[in-house]
């Protein structure tokens, strides 16, 4: 079946019932999107599909065929890092940095819809994801930077530069 | 901060390097358990060769060349026998080397622990790794540098003293200068590290102590392959174990014909008690594992003690004591005396990815992926486990999600070397499901302390009784009965024997000393050698509960003593650097005994992490919901001190990382269990700290000590960040928690509502 990842189509040979995590990450091979319970508890494993943040371990590919599915890859590369992904990085905001593409993601779906989102809502959107390395107080710092930086790059000239 | 690039230097081309100087290891072929750690009795010392020590992992590990490569073309490589766990290592030592080699930090190739190139250096634990290899990497840099520069004096004709290295090269006084490249010779460094060490001086340092983005990130938050967990190796197979249901099951006859006809799946390994599926794709791998699941029938035994009865338990299963510390002689002073229990329960590392590793046997050669703490234990395990000589098992460090301690990681190694084993040729990836790492992974022990005290009639501690029950905080590889798989194959490796070890060092009697000045003093270690739940070392070991409830007790002992928690703390403390660490905090914060509305207080907490590493002090300030028995923290300041500040921002991220852990070790986390079964199997039946519950602020507040020795840092806030929040309880509400963890319904019931 065919699958949309990051702006491509890739045609997939893989049992319709196989979570779309492990299609992700094996067939594709893409590394950001993490298996941290394959239970919907943690948010290592999120994506988003058609803007919206999902559990990608929980999401059988068959639901899936003709659906935007975007991933950190999706958001820029480490020579030209997207801002969701330049604030992460200015802010420093990883200790072992397993948790963090899933946070990125979550915060990308809610800043794409919501570009003015409070920190409140901020904070209440990523109670899904977990970290234990208690890098919490700077994730949020990031996706605060994040939200300038959207902003930002958003207003730009479309001159080649990457709109995420 | 932008973050400067580093190459990446593959092993391929650093093996077959064709630099000037070939590296020929003088490694000791010995594994160390992490000091405080052993889980063999000390050693008798041996006879101490003449000569004074060289410092850090050089003691073990003289040769300079096992440290610092220098190639024809003047590239430089440094090796550590620690592991990147998520706390900027590979950062920190990069500064580090560079600051003594002259060079920029973004030109150093790093290898990090491997058994085959780098030198033994036990764990990386303990918050050890500046301390031990970063001091080795800076003496040997030195040397180094001081080595180039001598030979280049020759070559320019110019005296030593009048040169100097600078950017890789070394430079005379006229502008005459050569590269490294060019006076490197064969061997050169192939020399034993003296003693003493040129070193530069703090004010001259560029990148010691300066803001340096992590080399690591970039490639995390962009998708880069960081962890084992993104290994693929071409022909590599999926493989999932398949454990019992509960500790000292035993596996029946198991017929997996139905199994092996699945689709992709490849192989079905039993071992005794060992279960593990192999097939070509890692879902069929899941579902093979599922049906293998269901098919299995075990023979459970209820041997798990009742959880109820914890603090019971471990008392009547004092095997041996051990004095920690004794002081004085005089009990009788005083003219009151308090006394007070504390709990805490079996803790997980509960890691987010859970572990994995990949494992590959080729020609004879079993080589192994792992995010161990330590490779060359680990490959000791696992040579003992398989029956193969240790030069045929090749350990490599390589990341996993943070561990902060000893976690599944080596039985993963042992998991993925067995069923490699069954299938040579084929590289094989384990990854543990959630609810494994949940129920196998060795939890932080049980611990039950008992405190008394007398105050004198000025206020003063005049003696104090602390005894602790606990297992030992170590039950790390080095044998194949520490590992799950040596365990469960049918040729059923024991578990090493617990052996209690009272060092300076701590294991669960860390900082179970207090540092203040206390005239009469007598602290016990009950020591509890069965382990019928399995335990090994979390983040802090003993320091965690012991901290706790010193730190809780200090308090409650000010306030019977009608003093200011601070103040009461000041009162009993000599070393300067722990009163400039309380005071800065305690500044910073604004303590004061203003009263506060309703429903809100401070706390306060200090420790000098295993009272010779950093020193930590906190305060705090919490919200109490007395319907529910929810906390809020809208504030917390600290101050650290650990020496001299190599990165700045990462002794911040760990400091920041310790309390918020510590916050939800405290406030959630407790490991339930029936009379057979572990309980806690995922993150419902085990919840931890959520963004909901974060501190409203957070602030790390660093008392540098330029030129002073590295003290480890890591693991310093676990014990101050819990006992804060108990007197900050205490404070709001009048009642105190002696119990972990402060659920909201165990804050209920002790509020009485
Ligand atoms: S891995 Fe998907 S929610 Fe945990
Ligand atoms: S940074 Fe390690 S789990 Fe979040």
């Amino acid at each position: 079946m065919k699958l949309n990842v990051n702006g491509s189509t890739h045609e997939v040979d893989a049992d319709p019932a196989t979570p779309l995590l492990y299609v992700l990450r094996n067939d594709l091979e893409l590394n950001a999107a993490k298996f941290g319970c394959g239970l919907g508890q943690c948010g290592a494993c999120t994506v988003m599909v058609d803007g919206k943040a999902i559990f990608s371990c929980l999401t059988p590919i068959l639901l899936l065929e003709g659906r935007e599915i975007k991933t950190v890859e999706g958001l820029g590369t480490i020579d030209s890092p997207g801002p969701m992904q330049q604030a992460f990085i200015e802010e420093q905001a990883a200790q072992c940095g397993y948790c963090i593409p899933g946070m990125m993601m979550r915060a990308q779906a809610l800043l794409q819809s919501k570009p003015d989102a409070s920190d409140a809502e901020i904070q209440v959107t990523l109670e899904p994801n977990l970290c234990r390395c208690g890098t919490h107080m700077r994730i949020l710092k990031a996706v605060k930077r994040a939200r300038e930086l959207m902003k930002t790059a958003a207003m730009a000239p479309a001159s080649g530069e990457r709109k995420v | 901060m932008t973050a400067p690039r580093f190459p990446n230097v593959t092993r391929r081309n650093l093996l077959l390097g064709t630099g000037a100087l070939v590296v020929s290891f003088s490694l000791k072929d010995h594994a160390f358990a992490q000091e405080g750690e052993l889980n063999v009795p000390a050693k008798p010392p041996e006879p101490v060769a003449a000569g004074p020590k060289l410092p850090g992992s050089l003691a073990d590990t003289p040769s300079l060349d096992a440290w610092i490569r220098i190639d024809a073309d003047s590239s430089v490589t440094v090796y550590t026998g620690k592991a990147e766990l998520g706390q900027g290592t590979k950062t920190s030592l990069r500064q580090i080397a560079a600051e003594e080699l002259e060079v920029p930090p973004a030109s150093i190739n790093l290898i990090t622990a491997d058994t085959a190139i780098t030198p033994d250096e036990g764990f990386t634990a303990g918050s050890q790794t500046v301390q031990n290899s970063g001091t080795a990497i800076r003496n040997a840099a030195a040397q180094v540098r001081e080595i180039l520069i001598q030979q280049a004096s020759g070559k320019l004709q110019v005296p030593a003293d009048r040169l100097k290295a600078q950017n890789g090269r070394i430079v005379g006084p006229d502008g005459n200068s050569i590269g490294y490249g060019e006076v490197v010779m064969t061997d050169m460094l192939h020399v034993d590290a003296q003693p003493k060490s040129k070193l530069k001086s703090p004010d001259a340092y560029e990148y010691i102590g300066k803001p340096f983005a992590r080399v690591d990130i970039p490639a995390k938050v962009t998708g880069g392959a960081a962890y084992v967990q993104d290994m693929r190796l071409p022909g590599m197979l999926h493989a999932r174990v398949v454990r019992p249901p509960s500790w000292f099951a035993t596996l029946k006859d198991i017929d997996t014909a139905t199994i092996k006809a699945m689709p992709g799946v490849v192989a079905v390994i039993r071992d005794g008690n060992f279960l593990a599926v192999a097939a070509e794709k890692e879902f069929q791998a899941v579902q093979a594992m599922r049906a293998l699941t269901g098919l299995a029938e075990w023979e459970e035994k209820p041997r798990l003690p009742n959880e109820q009865d914890l603090p019971a338990v471990l008392q009547k299963s004092e095997s041996e004591q051990g004095v920690v510390a004794e002081a004085g002689g005089d009990f009788t002073g005083g003219v009151k005396t308090f006394s007070a229990q504390f709990m805490r329960p079996y803790q997980m590392h509960a890691s987010i990815g859970p572990s994995c590793s990949v494992a590959h046997l080729d020609n004879g050669t079993m080589t192994v992926w792992t995010h161990t703490q330590g490779v060359y234990p680990d490959r000791k395990a696992i040579a003992q486990m398989l029956g193969m000589p240790l030069d045929k098992v090749r350990c490599i460090h390589t990341e996993g999600s943070g561990c902060y301690g000893h976690n599944g990681a080596d039985d993963a190694a042992g998991d993925a070397a067995l069923i490699a084993r069954a299938l040579p040729g084929r590289p094989i990836k384990v990854q543990w499901m959630r609810d494994q790492e949940h129920l196998w992974e060795p939890y932080g022990p049980a611990m039950l302390t008992k405190v008394s005290a007398s105050l004198d009639a000025s206020g003063k501690v005049v003696n104090w009784k602390y005894d602790l029950w606990s297992n030992t905080h170590s039950a790390r590889p080095g044998s194949a009965g520490a590992l799950l798989p040596g365990q469960l194959m049918a040729s059923g490796y024991p578990p090493d024997k617990p052996v209690m070890s009272i060092t300076p060092l701590g294991n669960g009697d860390r900082n179970a000393i207090p540092l203040y000045s206390i005239p009469n003093m007598r602290v016990l270690w009950h020591f509890v050698a069965d382990m019928p739940v399995r335990v090994s070392s979390l983040r802090g070991l003993g320091a965690y509960a012991n901290v706790f409830s010193i730190e809780s007790f200090m308090d409650q002992l000010a306030k019977e003593a009608g003093a200011d928690p601070v103040e009461f703390r000041l009162r009993h403390m000599e070393d300067p650097r722990a009163r400039k660490v309380i005071t800065t905090a305690a500044e910073a914060s604004n303590w004061s005994n203003e009263p506060m509305p309703e429903g809100r207080g401070r706390g306060f907490a200090f420790a000098k992490y295993k009272n010779h590493a950093a020193y930590l002090a906190l305060a705090m300030e919490i919200d109490v919901d007395k319907e529910t028995g929810k906390i809020r923290i809208p504030r917390i300041v600290s101050a650290v001190d650990c020496g001299e500040a190599v990165a700045p921002d990462s002794i911040r991220n760990q400091t920041e990382g310790g309390i918020i852990q510590s916050l939800s070790w405290t406030m959630y986390e407790e490991v339930n269990f029936d009379n057979t079964r572990i309980t806690s199997s995922d993150w419902s039946t085990y919840p931890i700290l959520r963004f909901s519950a974060v501190p409203g602020s957070l602030d790390v507040h660093i008392v540098d000590n330029p030129g002073s020795p590295y003290l480890g840092v890591a693991e310093a806030a676990q014990g101050p960040t819990s006992a804060a929040l108990a007197n900050a309880i205490a404070n709001a509400t009048g009642k105190r928690l002696y119990n972990l963890p402060f659920s909201p319904a165990r804050v209920k019931a002790t509020l009485g509502v």
